[in-house]
């Protein structure tokens, strides 16, 4: 009994192992094996392409597929005309992907599939890939601001109606608040990410150990601890959607500040 | 927790897979198939635009056309008032102006007819007035054996005819 309870370690489901023997695989003498990881990401690229290839039929009278697919481009497409406004329109290739990806690792990742013996893989839970993405919105950012404006730019570290006699303190506050972005961005959706797959992982723990006490007060914690896992599992699903959400609605508010100032 | 253990081992590997899946997402379904898409929504919008806007076209014109023929039906309804009015008055004078002609040749008949009567009864007076004036003077040169002469006969007579 002790031997098992042992074996449930709740962090194991983040570990990343190296795949298909590809552990040797590396370039420049960085080593990239395929790993689960990668994997996943593939499917949900795959996953993705499948989806929005169902809606590329181009009717006019759309069906519940393509129907599906264009709600979802429709959904980016109001979130940026809604917050940068008309020059939104060039950014929703890049916000529609970064939504679906995040989408589709969050949900992928939430699958059962651990009852057909695959584990699957939430890759939106490692800040190794997060920041990845945090990084690649905030160079966004970066560059359009500096493109557009010059060094005009920096005039968004002194928001409209600052007193002149705080002239000195406000800028540095905008500043940091600037430069925590990226941070934040990445540091939110893995934070949530793997906050909720522990916290399914350690009820499940409950339920087993709970089970396996074979004590009245044991079976009592379990199925409680079954109610609450299974009530979570719901919440969690919004999870995924809501960070995969804010992270798309963050990144067209900070392409807003490159592209209107404010 | 394997996400900083790990880090070191898996940072490469994890960039770059990142990298190259998130990279093609982005350029063959943000850049390449989102657009078409969108593009397909766009296509209806402006079909459901033109249509509706087609549509209000026509019913205006409708609205138009039935204006245009209740303008000329009242016109026409108006022509054809007059013309029975026109028609009507035509028909009165005319009967009137046939009456009248009817009405001067009455009187004047019935003037000649009053004139003929008058004639006739004044013939008829100084007929009578001769013979009464010419018995009476036989009377008298009968019964009195006065000659009266036919002047004053013809006096007296009026004057007892007259009252």
């Amino acid at each position: 009994m002790a031997a098992e309870q042992a074996k449930v370690d709740p962090m194991h489901q983040f570990t990343i192992e190296p795949l298909f023997g590809t552990d040797h695989w590396s370039i420049a003498g960085y080593s990239i094996p395929f790993t689960n990881s990668a994997l996943w990401m593939a499917i949900s690229t795959v996953v993705m392409l499948v989806f929005v290839l169902g809606g590329m039929k181009r009717q006019l009278v759309p069906g519940r597929w393509q129907m599906a697919v264009e709600s979802m481009t429709g959904f980016i497409d109001n979130l940026l005309a809604a917050n940068i406004g008309p020059a939104g329109k060039k950014y929703v290739p890049y916000v529609f992907s970064l939504f679906m990806f995040i989408l589709l690792a969050n949900m992928l990742g939430l699958l059962p599939l651990a009852l057909v013996g695959v584990h699957p893989f939430t890759f939106t839970s490692h800040f190794s890939a997060t920041a990845v993405l945090a990084v690649m919105t905030f160079s966004i950012v970066l560059i359009v601001g500096f493109w557009r404006h010059g060094f005009h730019f920096f005039s968004l570290f002194v928001p409209h109606g600052t007193p002149v006699w705080l002239l000195w303190l406000i800028p540095v506050i905008e500043l940091v608040s600037f430069l925590v972005r990226p941070f934040s961005l990445a540091l939110r959706l893995f934070v949530a990410m793997m906050a909720g797959h522990l916290l399914l992982e350690v009820l499940s723990s409950f339920v087993i150990s709970g089970f396996n006490s074979g004590s009245g007060v044991g079976g009592i914690v379990g199925v409680l601890s079954f109610v609450l896992m299974v009530s979570i599992c719901a919440l969690e699903i919004l999870v995924a959607g809501i960070q995969a959400y804010v992270f798309a609605l963050l990144t067209s508010l900070y392409i807003n500040d490159a592209e209107n100032l404010h | 927790m394997p996400q900083i253990s790990q880090l070191a081992a898996t940072y490469a590997s994890q960039i770059f897979w990142l990298l190259v899946f998130f990279g093609f997402t982005f350029i063959v379904i943000g850049r390449g198939m989102v657009p078409k898409v969108m593009a397909t929504v766009e296509a209806r919008d402006n079909q459901i635009a033109g249509d509706l806007a087609a549509a209000e076209a026509a019913r205006k014109a409708a609205d138009a056309e039935e204006e245009a023929w209740r303008v000329q039906s009242n016109a026409q309804r108006a022509q054809a008032q007059a013309l029975i009015a026109k028609a009507k008055a035509d028909a009165a004078k005319a009967s009137e102006k046939s009456l009248a002609k009817a009405n001067a040749k009455l009187d004047l008949q019935i003037g000649e007819a009053e004139a003929r009567i008058a004639d006739a009864r004044a013939g008829a007076l100084t007929e009578i007035e001769t013979v009464a004036s010419a018995a009476a003077a036989d009377i008298a040169q009968r019964l009195a054996g006065l000659s009266v002469d036919a002047k004053a006969a013809k006096a007296a007579v009026k004057e007892a005819l007259n009252g």
